[in-house]
């Protein structure tokens, strides 16, 4: 806090946010000022308090470069509230742990390596690397082995294990670090939903609307509509009694168009369309005619194959004909 | 179950590792938004101070209809963009026959509210009423110089807040070296009234003087407004006193090209650029220049009067 002791009033310069504070200059109301009085007085005080500022600005010990004179400020006096909490150090993971109590290092590792069985050097890691245990054209056999094993095949079920077991370490890991609350930032912990494995699905909840409608459904479900039933001390009536049916309203408004015009003529459409027998749906009446030929078509090679075509004599297949004769006619 | 989420890409990775808290924070990224109803003054008030802070602020343009920062259920909203921005301070604008003209300004702390200020915002003058030299214009992002003139500021409760609050919005960021022919402009706000504060963005006119400090003089450039303080939400203790609270750890700082070895020493590693050795232009021409220039001039002259000879 830099206190100027040459001018009568009284500044706080704060360098670090290029900041000056005339806390003691009062204005006058008794006259109350008009508003270009207030404005030029509130100007100069302005121009004051920036060129005390200026002043230890320009005093500081500065670096020529190439824009201009570069000058280091000193940290800033007022204190801001920080906007988001102070990052924790993450605990050790449990790797970690075991190498610090066992003393173990860490090692850098090169990127290439020198490969003993084509005596050259290799990367480390990737394509072609050196060392490379999957790489291995045969492996010998030794006299304990199982000779219906399979190798090959046990030493990638050995590998997946392996992995699966560090991918659990790794969540385990993070697990710990969010307990903490020092996830690393640009990882997040997901719940996913629970698996589906066999008969054991995951638990539904199901919801008080949904059970009432069940209970509804239910309770109409009998052979007279749920009227006769006995109901039980307390149980409410069933919520929807019968189908669900819109009515329109009686008074209608404006710019709506006739709701009632537009009720029967869905209905209309729909008896028509069904009925109708001047639109055929040409490309349903194909795909449905084609489906059905292969359908016969497999049956017949099928029934040929299984039988012995000598001794049965070759059914001609009317039937097939004629329902397609009578089908185009009948539209 | 739980699965690991992370970011599909680099970048993806950086931005969020950009938005974790950091020990040393840089400057706020401002969010101006606002509610159901707004005044023409009022968008131009936060249109303008859009264009103060452009490079770090975001301006949304829809109509918020469910913000109320003042109220518990209404601030969800607010904190939802903010952690979608990642913005810390935010200014609200609305209009209102109760309060005409009103702006929120508010501060965010781990994207929950910290504290609020709402002042009404009365004679405003925009950018474009004032006229002035325009070679005078403070450029974009400069960091500016800030005045508080007035014993309101440390009178009254509100305006020492108000204070504090205008200081986060327009100091910019935190840096340790800033270039002298950058500065170019400066903040007054100063207090005429237990409830008033007047405020103006001025441009900075350094002129020669003896020393090496130059004379400073303010020219009106940018918007000016009066602020009426109305209401005000201060911190709570608790949550002021987590936010205020600062490591004494400096970040590391990775020192690159720079390894050391026990036998040899501190190695460094230089990389000099590709030196176009055929393309360089000689400094200075050397005799062995010189002479050949010579010999050449010579033997052209050589072969002219040759050729003079057998002609002849």
């Amino acid at each position: 806090m830099e206190v100027e002791n040459q001018e009568p009033m009284q500044l706080e310069v704060d360098l670090g946010h290029l900041m000056a504070t005339d806390l003691h200059h009062v204005f006058p109301s008794d006259p109350t000022p008009s508003r270009e009085d207030l404005i030029s007085q509130c100007l100069q005080k302005g121009t004051e308090l920036v060129q005390a500022i200026a002043g230890s600005l320009f005093t500081l010990p500065s670096t020529e470069d190439v824009d201009g004179p570069l000058v280091k400020l000193p940290p800033p006096l007022a204190k801001l509230p920080r906007q988001k909490p102070l990052p924790k150090p993450k605990p050790p993971t449990k790797w970690e742990e075991f190498a610090k109590k066992k003393g173990i290092q860490k090692r850098k590792k090169d990127k290439i390596a020198y490969d003993e069985q084509t005596g050259t050097w290799k990367r480390t890691y990737g394509y072609d690397r050196a060392n490379d245990e999957d790489a291995v054209p045969i492996i010998e056999a030794k006299p304990n082995d199982d000779p219906e094993e399979d190798p090959f095949a046990k030493r990638k079920e050995n590998k997946k294990k392996r992995v699966e077991k560090q991918e659990k370490n790794r969540l385990q890991n993070l697990k710990q670090a969010a307990k903490f609350g020092a996830l690393p930032s640009h990882v997040q912990l997901a719940a996913t939903a629970l698996p589906i494995t066999g008969t054991q699905t995951a638990p539904k909840k199901v919801t008080k609307d949904e059970l009432g409608n069940i209970a509804g459904t239910v309770a109409t479900s009998t052979a007279s509509g749920g009227k006769f039933d006995k109901k039980l001390a307390g149980e409410k009536p069933a919520q929807h009694k019968g189908k669900y049916r819109k009515f329109l309203p009686v008074v209608e408004g404006r710019g709506i168009g006739s709701q009632e015009k537009e009720q029967t003529e869905k209905i209309l459409n729909k008896i028509m369309s069904k009925h109708s027998h001047d639109i055929l749906n040409v490309d349903k009446a194909v795909t449905m005619h084609t489906v059905k030929k292969e359908k016969n078509r497999r049956f017949e090679k099928a029934k040929a194959s299984a039988t012995d075509s000598k001794l049965k004599t070759q059914k001609k297949s009317f039937k097939k004909g004629s329902s397609k004769k009578g089908k185009a006619k009948g539209k | 179950m739980l699965r690991i989420k992370t970011a599909k890409t680099r970048r993806g990775k950086r931005e969020l590792e950009k938005r974790a808290p950091q020990l040393v924070e840089s400057g706020k990224k401002t969010l101006l938004l606002h509610g159901t109803k707004t005044s023409a003054v009022l968008n131009s008030v936060l249109t303008q101070i859009y264009h103060l802070k452009k490079g770090s602020a975001v301006k949304y343009s829809k109509k918020n209809d469910n913000i109320n920062p003042f109220e518990s259920g209404g601030e969800t909203p607010l904190e939802f963009f903010s952690r979608k921005t990642d913005c810390s301070i935010f200014v609200y604008g609305s209009h209102s026959k109760k309060r005409p003209n009103n702006l929120i300004i508010g501060r965010m702390y781990d994207h929950h509210i910290y504290d609020l200020v709402e002042v009404g915002v009365e004679n405003f003058k925009p950018l474009e009423s004032f006229s002035y030299d325009k070679k005078l214009a403070p450029k974009e992002g400069s960091k500016p110089f800030i005045c508080f003139i007035g014993e309101g500021f440390e009178a009254v409760e509100e305006l020492k807040h108000l204070k504090e609050v205008l200081l986060d919005l327009l100091h910019g960021e935190v840096v340790e070296n800033i270039n002298l022919a950058g500065v170019d402009r400066a903040y007054v706000i100063s207090a005429v009234s237990p409830n008033r504060v007047f405020f103006t963005h001025c441009a900075l006119r350094l002129k020669k003087s003896g020393s090496v400090v130059p004379r400073m003089e303010l020219v009106e450039v940018g918007p000016s407004m009066d602020m009426v303080i109305r209401r005000h939400r201060p911190p709570n203790e608790g949550l002021r006193k987590e936010a205020m609270k600062t490591s004494l750890q400096k970040p590391k700082k990775k020192e690159k090209n720079v390894k050391g070895d026990p036998l040899q020493g501190k190695i460094g590693n230089i990389y000099i650029p590709d030196q176009k050795i055929g393309e360089m232009a000689l400094p200075n021409k050397s005799k062995g220049v010189k002479r050949e220039r010579r010999e050449a001039k010579q033997n052209r002259g050589d072969r002219a009067s040759k050729r003079t000879k057998e002609d002849s």
